[in-house]
């Protein structure tokens, strides 16, 4: 290398020659591909194509419909042996028994609703998704309804098929469960599963870490229900309570009517209150992701 | 056409880029270069929406990247090859693309054939190389047939038949009419595929000039001379009028001259030439000028220290 250059001299910012056409027009390649006007369907097309091509999707929910299915045929199958009467079953119906099978599955609804978005942090594909599409908006209400159609379709589906070998198994020990019950114990719990999921999605937009929001959802499921558990002091007694009726595990156990505790949430309250929690969630990740850089 | 004005960006008390002002035009290839950590890639990101500037504004065609409605159609971007989910198919992962910018199914076939990527495109994208991402990286930017390019150091991993294959598609894009802005940390590539060239270091703007200009400027040319008899080489090219520059290792060298008239006075003088050659000063060397007191990570140009012979240590007692 030699030692002694002449000082680079800096040209002047804008060469005549590359002057840009006058009066605000911007020439130069027109594409033949027709301009669309794209809006949240397209953004909703693009996210249900993401959803049905990635190996992890198929895992979740394949876990997830053996998990309900399994369990809850078991459990007929345990109770239709051992059981004589309806008095065995202190009045329940049957279709109390799809609850531990849907209890188990909800993890894997709550790992493929973290995976929904968080994934796209840790692989980079973020950074496609939001150029392809800037409104940072529609990219998260296309995923929230992509995930919660396909999240709610799955577990309608597999818990009405429980519901109705559990109550064809115990036809003569169990009550017949009234319409009401039908309703909660299938399209109740199946709305209740898929919030718990676009939860589990947005705590992953925010977190953008899919271990991480893993472990907080299903720490926030089973926390409360553990730490009551040890609270034998009688001062805490209150406090035990809230924890117990609302564990999500119990909020659960309220669409079958068989709550551990006789206050608390009951009918259709369950819902309501993790409808309320979701959109409250929904605009804080909405807000973080306006604000952060991708 | 992409337009920067006084482009800032802070993260905490470290300033990425530092009020940046560039136009980016239409039918030409811009290079975009720095050294490691110049902030090419923020200010990519930036260009896109995806950071957001701390101040200034970047303005597409006029309109912020968020004014765009179709923005694939608009800018064609590639950004890191590693923006991909590893376990989505090159098909799929141009699929989900189109479909989100309402661009028809079939070009998403036309583009894997444009990049050569088309016997894989079932194939999972975490088995592709860092070439085949590349490629596919580049297939997502020309996926909208775009009026804008942007690629982020496109060359990265390729071989060079992909290299080659790059710097034409460059070249013909631009003279398409369309604009294309390409980073890169090697000189010597930018100067093959570049019209103009914008230079940063550490965040600032340290270049704007047409690649011409650059070469002209900077592509010097000088003779250097070696000889036994140094002072008296010196004193007869001295009093032949010619300006002589000693360096270090004993050698000579003359400015922008030529060989021959020097090698005549050696003879003429009975005057033993070790070496006579024309020296080229590269771009390169150029550009790392240019950069030199904003290059972020240098490696110490001292040579490592010599390590111990074994066992040398032992006497001096641990």
């Amino acid at each position: 290398m030699s030692t002694h250059q002449p000082p680079l001299q800096q040209a002047a910012p804008a060469a005549p020659e590359w002057q840009a056409a006058p009066g605000g027009s911007y020439p130069g390649y027109v594409s033949p591909i027709p301009v669309v006007r794209t809006h949240l369907g397209h953004a909703i097309t693009s996210e249900w194509t993401k959803i049905r091509s990635v190996r992890s999707t198929i895992w979740t929910l394949g876990v997830f419909v053996l998990l309900v299915i399994g369990i809850g045929l078991l459990a007929g199958a345990v109770v239709s042996n051992s059981a004589s009467s309806p008095d065995d079953l202190s009045g329940s119906n049957a279709l109390s028994l799809g609850f531990f099978g849907l209890l188990l599955g909800s993890m894997c609804i709550i790992t493929l609703g973290v995976l929904t978005t968080a994934s796209e942090y840790g692989t980079g594909m973020i950074r496609t998704t939001m150029v392809a599409c800037p409104s940072r908006a529609r990219v998260l209400a296309a995923k929230a309804i992509v995930f919660f159609a396909v999240a709610f379709v799955i577990t309608l589906a597999a818990s009405a098929f429980v519901a109705m070998t559990q109550v064809s198994m115990l036809n003569d020990v169990a009550r017949t469960p009234t319409g009401g019950e039908w309703l909660k114990g299938t399209v109740g719990v199946s709305l209740y599963i898929a919030l718990l999921g676009l939860l589990s999605l947005i705590i992953g937009s925010i977190i953008r870490h899919s271990a991480g929001a893993i472990t907080i959802m299903i720490g926030a499921v089973l926390a409360p229900l553990v730490i009551a558990l040890f609270m034998f002091s009688s001062s805490l007694e209150k406090v035990r309570n809230a924890l117990f009726e609302y564990s999500i595990p119990n909020q659960l156990s309220v669409f079958y009517s068989n709550s551990l505790s006789d206050s608390g949430p009951s009918g259709w309250d369950p819902l309501w209150i993790i409808l309320g929690v979701t959109a409250v969630a929904f605009a804080g990740a909405y807000a973080l992701l306006e604000k952060r850089d991708v | 056409m992409i337009e920067l004005a006084s482009l800032t960006k802070r993260y905490g008390d470290k300033t990425a880029v530092d009020d940046l002002t560039f136009t980016v035009r239409p039918g030409i290839v811009t290079g975009f270069l720095g050294p490691n950590g110049a902030g090419k890639s923020t200010t990519m990101r930036m260009i896109l929406g995806l950071d957001h500037p701390t101040a200034g504004r970047v303005r597409i065609d006029g309109k912020r990247y968020e004014q765009l409605k179709d923005p694939l159609t608009y800018i064609g971007a590639l950004l890191d090859a590693k923006a991909v989910h590893g376990g989505r198919s090159a098909f799929n992962h141009l699929l989900c693309l189109a479909q989100s910018n309402g661009i028809p199914q079939a070009r998403v076939a036309e583009v894997l054939d444009t990049v050569g990527l088309t016997a894989v495109a079932r194939k999972k994208a975490k088995g592709f190389s860092l070439g085949m991402g590349q490629r596919l990286g580049i297939a997502g930017a020309l996926l909208g047939d775009p009026r804008i390019l942007m690629f982020d150091e496109p060359v990265n991993g390729l071989d060079p038949e992909g290299i080659h294959w790059i710097r034409n598609l460059m070249k013909s894009l631009a003279a398409q009419g369309r604009t294309v802005f390409v980073s890169s940390h090697l000189m010597s590539e930018m100067a093959l595929t570049a019209d103009h060239l914008v230079v940063i270091g550490q965040g600032r703007l340290l270049a704007d000039t047409s690649m011409a200009d650059f070469i002209r400027t900077n592509s010097r040319s000088y003779v250097r001379v070696r000889s036994p008899q140094r002072e008296r080489l010196l004193d007869v090219l001295h009093g032949a009028g010619i300006t002589v520059v000693e360096t270090g290792a004993g050698a000579l060298e003359v400015e922008g001259g030529k060989a021959e008239p020097i090698g005549e006075l050696a003879a003429q003088n009975g005057i033993v030439l070790h070496e006579l050659s024309i020296q080229q000063a590269s771009l390169e060397e150029a550009f790392m000028q240019l950069t030199a007191e904003s290059v972020e990570y240098h490696a110490h140009a001292d040579s490592p220290p010599v390590p111990l012979a074994w066992g040398s240590g032992w006497d001096k007692g641990a």
